[in-house]
């Protein structure tokens, strides 16, 4: 598409000031990317030269009140791990199956409602999901563990996992689903025309060749998980817990870094700095995610010779 | 034909098509239906769970206990509010009820020696009481309360506190109005900065830029901030905004620049839909009329576009309006009685408030905290609601 350019002198410098305008705003966005970046990096440098980098990411101790302070943040690094393994094992599975329900079985008409509902849930305020886990699923799941003698905390890995999960559901889902409805026609009716199952098409032919996508969305679910604050800060503890007791409380980067925050510390000690290390950790981890996640889905886009999705 | 069946199903084995794990498969098929049933099942009966636990608990909040007492006003009152009530009241009426009443008598001089009957607020525990919650009274309040029961001076009201007070170390006395006043100020200062930026650069990639490696780069880059957590934006906030450029913390201008920079990739993705389903036909037909690009793009494209912006920045308001991490972290959880007046202050909003009442151990404020989070998540319905009212409303077919 050409242009016409204008031979009047003032429009020409006007269109001209709005198009600067434009390149302006534009930029912002790449600011604020590298804003965050060097914010955390100066500060988390600051902080690695008071406290050595190696310990901090191979430690076990993590005490940051204490005169002979210790950042040691394997622990924390451990219960992000796990609480996030939790979330997955729930939003995968329910996830994936609420996306072929939808592409694979539904009418459209079912879908015109049930999608909405679903988008419901990546609505609800992270603060609403954390104040349900503190006040209801952690007590309840305490009381379950009792009653079959078993010792459960009520800021359980468990509880924060679980509704975390909840959370992640409609990620998952989404994408998954837009995947499985972007995969070929011919593929579905070509294997039911072999005599396969409606499930065994699903499962060997329609799955598969959505792989990419769906780990795109796995990934990207896992990012979410990772640098959930709100429902950790509630639902989860703050004692940083090397263990594979999911009813155990643990910490997580998030929380950490919240925790690290709200006192009223001078800026410069290490206990507050320790909070741009810890995120610059997550930034690091959830930055690779993301780009790798895209990267899936665009080979999937290659492959399919798709345009959008 | 009942005999051809019969022939035909005794013979099964012989049907060169027959297959022994047929049977097997169908049976794995269904269940494959039912899993993937179930598991969508099981999100709807989450919302359905949860939607009801907030209505239960919430639903006392509509209401609060007043009491009955005589209250007398003089000096001594005026010195130690203690004084005002009866001494086996004392622990019936609000504390936060009780330290108005100097106040009152500064504003209305002829109240002075004088003792009347009033509906006074009640204490939290008196409240639970009521409302049939757990509770701590002592055997002599506990008395008290069932005597002023019996003689129908104690009531349960609609909660006009909740909507027209703020915070208070006091649940009886703590609402929600200055964390929805500095929501609305957060909200405006985000949506100020974001939504003008937002359009601008989707305008930019959409409609001047050529493909090529700087807008490619813009583009990864918008989708990346799409995705990095909440919470390191609000670390960009107190490294760059209150430590750089020193403004002043917990105030709603430096949460709404935060929260402006978590929406402005949903604004420019949404922006950018919209513009792309502007059809190449009218630029094509402004252009042939002479004008320029940026008359088509002013007068033409945008205002078709307008009302998918619209709809994506409602959705972008919405999710900025249940944000709490960043706010946290810029220390906007300060604990904030009285309604900020200018952008300047310290304020708090409304996730933040709930995520402070969540942490009160009294049990007053669980249910304060339920109402709120109800109050929280009508707004968000009503917002996302208007988005697909106008999505459906101006949305054109080309």
């Amino acid at each position: 598409m050409s242009t016409f350019q204008s031979k009047n002198k003032s429009v020409e410098l006007q269109e001209n000031i709005i198009r600067y305008f434009l390149i302006a705003a534009a930029t912002i966005s790449i600011l604020t990317t590298f804003g965050i970046l060097f914010s955390i990096l100066f500060e988390a440098i600051e902080f690695f030269k008071l406290k050595s980098f190696f310990y901090f990411f191979t430690g076990t101790e993590w005490s940051p009140g204490t005169v002979d302070s210790k950042f040691g943040a394997l622990p924390i690094f451990a219960g992000t791990f796990i609480i996030t393994i939790i979330a997955m094992c729930v939003a995968l599975p329910i996830g994936l199956g609420s996306a072929i329900f939808m592409s694979e079985y539904a009418t459209s008409r079912q879908r015109t409602y049930l999608k909405p509902l679903l988008e419901i849930l990546a609505g609800i305020p992270t603060v609403v999901y954390g104040f349900f886990a503190a006040i209801t699923v952690a007590p309840w799941i305490v009381n379950v563990c009792n009653s079959i003698g078993v010792d459960a905390s009520f800021n359980s890995a468990l509880a924060s996992g679980v509704v975390m999960g909840i959370m992640i559901i409609p990620v998952i889902s989404s994408l998954s689903d837009d995947v499985i409805a972007a995969v070929p026609d011919s593929l579905r009716k070509g294997s039911l025309a072999l005599g396969m199952t409606k499930a065994e098409t699903i499962k060997d032919i329609v799955l598969p060749s959505a792989l990419p996508g769906i780990i795109s969305a796995s990934l990207l679910g896992i990012s979410k998980a990772l640098g959930e604050t709100m429902i950790v800060v509630m639902a989860a503890g703050l004692r940083p817990n090397l263990s594979w007791n999911i009813l155990e409380d643990m910490t997580t980067v998030t929380v950490r870094i919240v925790d690290s925050l709200v006192g009223d510390q001078a800026f410069n000690s290490p206990a507050t700095l320790s909070a741009f290390a810890l995120g610059l950790a997550l930034f690091v981890v959830t930055l690779i995610l993301n780009i790798v996640s895209v990267r899936m889905i665009q080979r999937f886009k290659e492959k399919y010779k798709m345009s959008s999705l | 034909m009942e005999n051809t069946k019969k022939i035909s199903k005794k013979n099964k084995k012989d049907n060169i098509f027959y297959d022994p794990s047929l049977k097997k498969r169908h049976a794995k098929a269904k269940l494959f239906k039912y899993f993937t049933i179930v598991s969508l099942a099981f999100s709807l009966i989450f919302l359905t769970i949860f939607l009801s636990d907030m209505v239960i608990k919430g639903s006392t909040a509509v209401q609060q206990t007043y009491v009955q007492v005589e209250v007398t006003y003089n000096e001594r009152s005026v010195k130690s509010y203690r004084k005002a009530v009866e001494r086996k009241y004392l622990n019936i009426v609000s504390r936060a009820a009780l330290r108005e009443i100097p106040l009152q008598m500064q504003n209305n001089p002829e109240l002075m020696g004088t003792t009347k009957l009033i509906w006074i607020l009640a204490d939290d525990q008196v409240d639970m009481y009521m409302k049939d919650y757990y509770y701590k009274i002592k055997g002599k309040d506990l008395k008290t309360i069932e005597e002023l029961v019996r003689n129908d001076r104690l009531e349960k009201r609609f909660n006009t506190v909740f909507f027209t007070q703020g915070d208070s170390k006091t649940p009886e006395y703590s609402g929600i109005l200055s964390a929805m006043i500095g929501t609305i100020m957060t909200l405006f200062v985000a949506m100020v900065v974001a939504f003008p930026i937002g359009v601008a650069t989707a305008v930019y990639l959409e409609e001047f830029s050529t493909q090529n490696k700087w807008s490619e780069f813009l583009e990864v880059n918008i989708n990346n901030l799409a995705a990095i957590p909440s919470i390191l934006f609000g670390l960009l906030g107190l490294a760059i905004f209150i430590n750089l450029f020193g403004m002043p913390r917990s105030s709603a201008l430096v949460g709404g620049l935060t929260l402006a920079l978590m929406t402005l990739p949903i604004i420019v993705v949404s922006s950018r839909a919209a513009l792309r389903s502007v059809p190449a036909s009218i630029r094509q037909a402004g252009y042939g009329l002479g004008l320029t690009k940026v008359q088509v793009v002013k007068d033409h494209v945008l205002p078709l576009a307008f009302p998918g912006i619209m709809t994506g920045s409602i959705i972008g308001l919405a999710q900025a309006m249940g944000e709490t991490a960043p706010l946290i972290i810029v220390g906007m959880i300060a604990f904030i009685p009285d309604s900020p007046s200018t952008i300047l202050e310290a304020s708090t909003v409304m996730p933040a408030q709930i995520f402070t009442w969540a942490g009160m151990p009294e049990r007053a404020y669980i249910e304060r905290t339920a109402a709120g989070i109800l109050v929280l998540l009508s707004v968000l319905i009503s917002l996302n609601a208007l988005a697909v009212y106008l999505r459906k409303k101006f949305e054109v077919k080309w």
